[in-house]
């Protein structure tokens, strides 16, 4: 009987530390102590190696140290997070996905830090930074890396089957079905219904507005017209059977990039970083391409992921924000951080400075047969279309995995697996009292 | 006056504190890890978050007293109910077979003269060992067609392997790593009890011309009834609990939602979409629900128990 029980103490002690929150207030300034010796901050990151980044700074700052605790990454580090801050032990610096930024602000996890590094705007491009103002006055975080998409696919396979790299996506349809015909058994790629990143990074590019503020309203739109016309255009060719329709990131899928079953792969600049552990033998057979275009000539792309570096409200109670603010500024914009980053950290830096500069001279080994890989990248960075995040993305995401799931395995229709997405959300928001117009 | 004399009194004083003294760290954890966890779960199924305005900046967010507002959005949400009816489906699967395998297993090893049965019984008991996470990751390979050495060797030999990933076969798949890692452990429960039947009701039955067949059916069997309405009740308050199984197949198919089994529901709203109150409403339904199941399957056995007898 334990199991259940434990369930319901687990509820309770999150409940808990909800309540703490309340008598950790008082406790907590310290900011006279920390006069007397070194700032010590903490900070919360899921990225590979970002301790060796802090020791560099930690080497040139005896004044501030910085001690990061890696963090296993996804949706329950946000949960994490916010249950640690209503407890009084929110780390004084997180490393956050964008579209987690204001669900996080709404859980009043990260701090207005727009004094303290209001100053680093022209490091990065607008659309970027538009992801970390949630569109005021107020900056939540500092863009650490961003993810463009882009077309992945294999050189030698498109070659031995005559296919030609799609520009558009009307010319990827084609390709896909032709491929269909020549080898059966191969497809392009599959439509994966496990990572809404993804989805929602293809409805930025065709236009799409998920979520917009105006005056106290929150409007929803993840079925406007732009998302029903990526939902419509996969739903086609899942429904054709001309891509796969099976979830990326299982050893079936490892297997399908590794055999060259799967030719093709849509995805973000950080793809080496996957492919070369997901599919080592192809190692130097794949190429990166612009991301297929909704209007012939175009140039625009979507983004899957990238992240900030916030300082959160803990860090600023305790009297430690300045110096949480400039470690934050310091890692994405200090030339020496971004060296650190792109080298140890294997991040695609948001700094614009550093996506040009000679940091990324050279291709990623596993793209060693493209040595232009990351001036090409820088290229199609230039025409990311900037993301509009809401207070409920983790709610619309976890709606879009068991909707579409559904939907690609009965090679049914995507456009009631959206609908669903949407109601879901606005549902959401309405229950939690927000005003949604 | 006169007083009571005060020995006897200093006596019974100590001889009715005493009971209390042994009663008392039992209640102190009951209390501690127990009994306030669950009053604080009842306390936060009573409540809500609200925002104002856009619900950005900071203290956005408030706490409400929600009412019974949770338990009837919980009650009202389908997905509770076909989550529920998912794990009833594959309990009815899983526990018949689990404990059939069980019984047969126990009677085999049972039997006089049987050869290797201590190595046996560790073998059958050995998945058991096997953290559900890990078998359910082991397993989840098997069912992958591309990936599994068994597809490998049916499609070598002309045949297509099921479907185990999607539609019924979902159930098979969960059904079968249940059954591979719990069969083993029910077996040992139900083996002891055989133990411990006195060996001279079998010789008796021997004399009387019975075969081991016979033996197992006519004697051993209702005998260690007991055991069997023991490890059924364990068996159903694990179905009802089925979680890291679920948890561990739903990154390889399209067909295991985040709501496949009422636990997973419970998951998705405290830590997927962060609303703690929800989750708590759905725990106390949870529980209720599998308390009255639990304890209307024992008063059920004890009444049949008590008319049979």
């Amino acid at each position: 009987m334990h199991r259940r029980l434990a369930l319901a103490a687990a509820a309770a002690l999150c409940g808990t530390l909800v309540l703490s929150a309340c008598s950790s207030d008082g406790g907590s300034g310290d900011s006279a102590k920390a006069a007397s010796g070194p700032v010590k901050l903490t900070f919360w990151a899921w990225a590979p190696n970002m301790d060796k980044v802090a020791e560099v700074w930690n080497k040139a700052h005896p004044e501030i140290q910085v001690s990061v605790l890696k963090q296993a990454g996804g949706d329950d580090l946000v949960t994490k997070t916010i249950t640690a801050a209503k407890a009084g032990n929110a780390p004084d610096l997180m490393q956050a996905e964008y579209q987690a930024l204001p669900t996080l602000v709404s859980n009043d996890v990260l701090a207005d830090v727009s004094k303290q590094v209001g100053g680093a705007k022209s490091q990065f491009a607008d659309g970027v930074w538009k992801q970390v103002t949630l569109g005021s006055d107020a900056v939540y975080a500092v863009p650490e890396d961003t993810a463009p998409l882009a077309f992945y696919y294999r050189q030698d396979l498109f070659e031995q089957y005559g296919l030609k790299v799609p520009t558009t996506w009307d010319e990827f349809a084609a390709t896909a079905r032709a491929l269909k015909q020549k080898a059966p058994d191969k497809s392009l790629t599959t439509f994966s219904a496990n990572d809404p990143g993804l989805f929602a990074g293809l409805a930025q590019q065709a236009g799409a507005k998920w979520w917009t503020a105006s005056g106290d309203n929150w409007k929803v739109a993840i079925d406007d017209p732009a998302t029903k016309k990526v939902a419509g255009f996969w739903s086609g060719l899942v429904k054709d059977g001309a891509v796969d329709n099976q979830p990326m990131y299982t050893p079936a899928w490892s297997k399908a990039l590794n055999d060259g079953t799967q030719i093709g792969w849509v995805s973000a600049v950080w793809a080496p970083g996957v492919l070369t552990s997901s599919a080592p033998d192809t190692k130097g057979k794949w190429a990166m391409a612009p991301l297929p275009q909704w209007e012939s000539g175009a140039s625009v792309t979507g983004s899957w992921g990238g992240s900030a570096t916030g300082v959160t409200t803990g860090a600023v109670k305790a009297g430690h924000g300045d110096a949480a603010a400039k470690f934050a500024t310091w890692l994405n914009t200090d030339p020496e951080a971004l060296a650190a980053l792109v080298q140890q950290v294997n991040v695609y830096p948001a700094a614009t400075s550093a996506q040009t500069g000679g940091l990324l001279s050279a291709a990623p080994e596993f793209f060693s047969n493209q040595p232009d890989f990351y001036p090409k990248a820088a290229e199609i960075a230039k025409g990311t279309a900037s993301a509009a995040w809401g207070p409920n993305v983790n709610v619309a995401y976890s709606a879009f995995k068991d909707a579409f799931g559904k939907a690609a395995q009965d090679k049914g229709d995507f456009g009631a697996a959206l609908s669903t997405m949407q109601q879901a959300t606005v549902e959401d928001l309405k229950k939690n009292g927000f005003q949604v117009g | 006056m006169a007083s009571p004399p005060p020995v006897p009194r200093a006596v019974r004083r100590r001889g009715s504190l005493a009971p209390y003294g042994f009663l008392g760290p039992a209640t102190l954890l009951f209390t501690l890890f127990f009994a306030l966890p669950i009053g604080f779960a009842v306390y936060l199924s009573l409540r809500a978050s609200r925002v104002k305005g856009l619900g950005l900046g900071s203290h956005a967010r408030t706490e409400v007293w929600a009412g019974l507002s949770n338990y009837t959005s919980a009650l009202a949400d389908s997905e509770l109910l076909s989550g529920s009816g998912r794990v009833l489906l594959y309990g009815a699967l899983l526990v018949p077979t689990m404990l059939g395998a069980a019984l047969f297993f126990a009677l085999l090893l049972d039997v006089p003269r049987v050869r290797f049965g201590a190595f046996s019984r560790l073998v059958i008991f050995l998945p058991y060992a096997v953290p559900g996470i890990v078998a359910s990751t082991l397993w989840g390979f098997l069912y992958l067609p591309q990936v599994s050495p068994g597809y490998y060797l049916l499609t070598r030999a002309g045949m297509s392997g099921p479907d185990l990933l999607h539609g019924n076969g979902l159930y098979l798949a969960m059904a079968n790593i249940a059954v591979w890692g719990g069969t083993g452990f029910n077996m040992i429960v139900i083996y002891t009890s055989l133990r411990a039947l006195p060996a001279e009701l079998y010789e008796a039955a021997r004399l009387d011309g019975c075969s081991e067949l016979q033996i197992a059916l006519r004697i051993k069997i209702p005998m260690v009834a007991p055991s069997l309405v023991l490890t059924f009740f364990f068996s159903m308050i694990a179905t009802l609990q089925v979680f890291a199984e679920p948890m561990t197949l739903k990154p390889l198919t399209n067909s295991m939602s985040s709501t496949w089994s009422p636990l997973m529901k419970v998951y998705r709203d405290a830590f997927v979409q962060g609303n703690i109150y929800s989750a708590a409403a759905t725990s106390v339904v949870i529980a209720a629900a599998t308390l009255l199941l639990s304890f209307g399957f024992l008063k059920l056995v004890n009444k049949r128990a008590n008319g049979g007898s």
